[in-house]
Formats: structure tokens, sequence, C-alpha cells
């Protein structure tokens, strides 16, 4: 019995102090870390691949959603840049002096309609489609971003408010976190479809699990992107925060994911 | 597979598992042999984080780590950096989190000794240090190997209040449940797939462990 103890003391002890050491006090260099909306999981995946290539400097990104991460900034979080969906959240944080400056205008976010394959919505320009679907009582389940804290779930209520669709939808919504888990409820197959970010529904990986449709830009307001280094930002989040202003390249991928440019910056 | 996600959750595991350990077999003993009035109380607060929604104590954990708190303000001045959204910060609430699986299963198994044997310990002059050590430990092992499994498995899995304490950031608060979220959201089916069949393997066999290990208690192996 006293040997099975000693077994087991050793086997915990084994577990509980071989690891240690991938820990926070490393203390070699930090590659920087990015706060991005949702919307830019797949074009800052590439913009920033692009930058490493070029710089030899990584980037850790984390996504959410704009709000959540403004949030996380003001509570404190080590980020040292943040690529918000809606300016409004950066220049709150600027005021709340958690920013270097107002930071700039990098994109303008477009809307889409998706439908997955098989399902019963039909997608048109105008969206017509939807709003017979809706009347006639065939959607059941429609995915959007949570408006409380996700700019895109914001412009997606003023969707379907302006086509009179937003009391008819409620029993039917489903919220997700961000903007791309409500990317990820559309395409499910278990929705009927969802207004999502156009970034999202035009991705490679996405566009081949269905359909989608832009939504004119003056449906909603306008998704002005703004991005800023925040207070802790160190100098290889200082030089991606130039790369993604004045980048050709980081530009066209953009342009390529649906983003418009921003007029004035 | 998030190589990096899963060495932070085995590194946040194994920190957790060794300052939970000692704690757990302190107050496991003091809960199965001290007698005093209220002691539900004190047993209903250890339990408690079986029972309460992950999100209700990672916003009074993120409450009390955030800048505003005296807490949160002593660690940035004393380390530069928040207690909230760093590994330290996560540690401390997997040790909370944590606090019913390890403080159970040994409290059930040090409760499963027959009083005459410690009476017998008292007897023999040894003192409660020597007792707990020579005579209660060895019995108990298979209910402190128990909590040690449950404890790993279950740092693993934690999802809310890591979410909500450690803020998902890449090698630094991005566990392995994490990863998972964030990779079923990115329509990565590979990853996320494949780091869910491993928390399914780990959590199954530490379970099927667990109780194969409470059936060689002391208590239960008279009863056969």
């Amino acid at each position: 019995m006293r040997r099975s103890l000693a077994a087991a003391c050793v086997a915990a002890s084994l577990v509980a102090c071989g690891l240690p050491g991938t820990g926070p006090a490393a203390g070699q260099e930090r590659p920087a870390l990015v706060a991005a909306a949702a919307d830019l999981k797949f074009a800052l995946a590439d913009i920033a691949a692009a930058f490493t290539r070029a710089s030899g400097t990584h980037l850790r990104i984390t996504y959410g959603s704009s709000g959540d991460l403004a949030r996380q900034v003001a509570q404190g979080a080590p980020f040292e840049m943040l690529l918000s969906a809606d300016e409004r959240y950066v220049l709150d944080l600027q005021r709340a002096g958690h920013t270097r400056g107002e930071g700039a205008l990098y994109a303008v976010g477009r809307l889409a309609a998706f439908a997955p394959h098989g399902s019963v919505l039909s997608l048109d320009p105008d969206l017509r489609g939807l709003q017979s679907a809706v009347a006639e009582g065939r959607i059941t389940r429609f995915a959007i971003a949570n408006p409380q804290h996700a700019p895109y779930g914001r412009a997606a209520r003023e969707v379907l408010e302006r086509l009179g669709l937003w009391a008819r939808l409620q029993p039917a919504l489903v919220l997700g976190e961000n903007a791309s888990q409500a990317m990820q409820f559309a395409a499910s197959g278990s929705c009927q479809g969802g207004i999502v970010p156009l970034s999202l529904a035009s991705a490679p990986d996405i566009a081949k699990l269905g359909r989608f449709e832009r939504i004119p830009a003056e449906w909603h307001g306008p998704l002005r992107q703004r991005m800023v280094l925040l207070s802790s930002a160190g100098p290889a989040a200082s030089a991606f925060y130039e790369y993604m202003l004045h980048d050709a390249g980081a530009g066209r991928t953009l342009a390529r994911f649906g983003f418009a440019r921003p007029e004035g910056r | 597979m998030e190589w990096d996600a899963i060495r932070l959750s085995l590194s946040l595991a194994g920190w957790t598992l060794a300052i939970l350990m000692p704690l757990g077999v302190v107050l496991g003993r003091w809960l199965a042999t001290a007698r005093f009035a209220g002691r539900h109380w004190a047993e209903g607060l250890l339990a408690l984080p079986l029972v309460l929604p992950p999100t209700v104590l990672g916003y009074y954990l993120l409450v009390a780590m955030g800048g505003a708190s005296s807490v949160g303000r002593w660690f940035q001045a004393a380390t530069g950096t928040t207690l909230a959204f760093s590994f330290p910060g996560l540690v401390v609430a997997s040790l909370l989190f944590n606090l019913p699986f390890a403080v159970q299963p040994i409290q059930r198994a040090i409760e499963a000794i027959d009083p005459d044997v410690r009476e017998a310990a008292v007897c023999c002059g040894m003192t409660s240090w020597q007792t707990l050590l020579r005579v209660e430990l060895p019995l108990a092992w298979p209910g402190i190997l128990s909590a040690a499994v449950l404890t790993f498995a279950h740092t693993l899995g934690e999802f809310g209040v890591v979410l909500m304490v450690g803020g998902n950031i890449p090698g630094e608060t991005r566990t392995v449940a994490l990863a998972i979220y964030d990779r079923a959201q990115s329509f990565d089916a590979g990853a996320a797939g494949s780091m869910s069949l491993l928390l399914l393997v780990v959590s199954f066999v530490t379970i099927a462990v667990s109780y194969g290990l409470g059936s060689r208690l002391p208590g239960t192996r008279r009863r056969r």
C-alpha cells in the first residue's frame, strides 16, 4: 500500500511539475497581441500571414464581437491593437484614455443574406424571397449576431426593421455571440438562413455551404470599421497598424472579402 | 490540433493540481473529522462551484480581479500586468472552480477510515501530523488520486469561467476548450473535431479510473 501511495504521488507530481513552463514567465519576446472583430476572421488571417512573411513579425489574434473586445480592453486585457467593426467602440475607448489617439478607419463593412443549400429561403437583391417566406411562416430559425454588442447584429436588426420583419421574426431569431458564430449558425443547416457579414459569407470555405446575396449598403447605418493602437502597444503592433493603413496588398485583401474603402480617415 | 492550447491546458491543470492537492487534503481531512456547529454551511460553500453557473463565478472573479478592486490593483502594481486576462488569473479561477472536485473525494476517503484505526494511532502516541502521514494518507490514497484525476479532467474541460476571466488570448489564456469553440466558429471542423475527440477520450478514461479507484476505498472493501 505504501508503495502504491508513493507511485501515486510521483505520478501526480510529475503531472504537476513537468508541465509548467509555457506559462507567462517564459521571458522571451511575445508577438503582438491583436483583438479583432469576428467579421475579419478570414480576411485578417490572410493579411496577418502576408505581414508575417514580409516583416518576420508574428501576431496573436483574438476574435470576438467588437463590444465584447472593447469591454475587455476597458477591464485591462493586455491587447495592443483593436480592430473594431464599429468606430463607436474605439472612440469610447479613446475618451476613456485606453488608446493612442483616435485610430483610423480601415474598411466599411457590408452585410449579406445567407441561405444554406437545401433551405426553403430563396435569395434575391431586394430580399423579396425573405419577406414572403416570413409572411408564409416558413422561417423557423434565422441567425443574426447579438445586436447588444455585435455591430453586425445591430446592422442586421436595422435591415429587418426596415423590411418590417423584425417583429415577425422574433420567435425565429437565433443570436450568435459574435458575427462569426451567427455565420456558423446560418450555415449549419439548422437555420433557414441569416444576415451575416459579407466578408464571412463570401469566404471560400463558407460560400460553398450555401448561397449569399449582398444587402444594399443604404439599408443600414454604415459599419465604419475603425482600428486603434491601445496604450500597451509595442513596436510590432505599431508596425502592423502602419501595414494595415498603407500596404496595397492588405487593401486588396479587404476588397476581395467585400469590404469597401472608407472615405477619409 | 492547436498544440499551444493543449500545452496551455496541461500547464493550467499542472499548476492547479500542485496547489490544490495539498489544500484539498487539509480541507478534506478537516471536514471529515471536525465536528462543529454550521458544518453544513462550510461544506455547502466548498461544493458551491458544482451548482453555480460558471458565468456567475466568472462575473464575480472578473469584478474581484479587475483594475477597480484592491486585489486587481495590488497584482498590477506587483507584476505590471492585470490579473484578469492573464495565466495567473486563470490559475486562481481554476483553483476555485475545482474546489469541490478536489475536496469531496478526499473527504469521503478519510471519512471511510474506521475511527478505531485513528484512535489506535493516538493511543500509540502518534501526533496528528504523524497520523495523517502514516495512517490516513496510506488508507485514503484512492480518494486522493481520484480527486487528482477529476480535477485534471475538469480543468481541461472548463469553458465558461475561463472565457470570461481569460478572454481567449492565444498562448496566454486560450485553453483547449476555448480553442474548440474558436475553431468551430472558423468552420475548421478538422481541428475542432480532433480536439473534441481528445477531450472526450481523456474525460472518459478519467471518469472510469475515478470509479475504479472509488471501489478500492477501505470502507467499500470491508462491506464486500
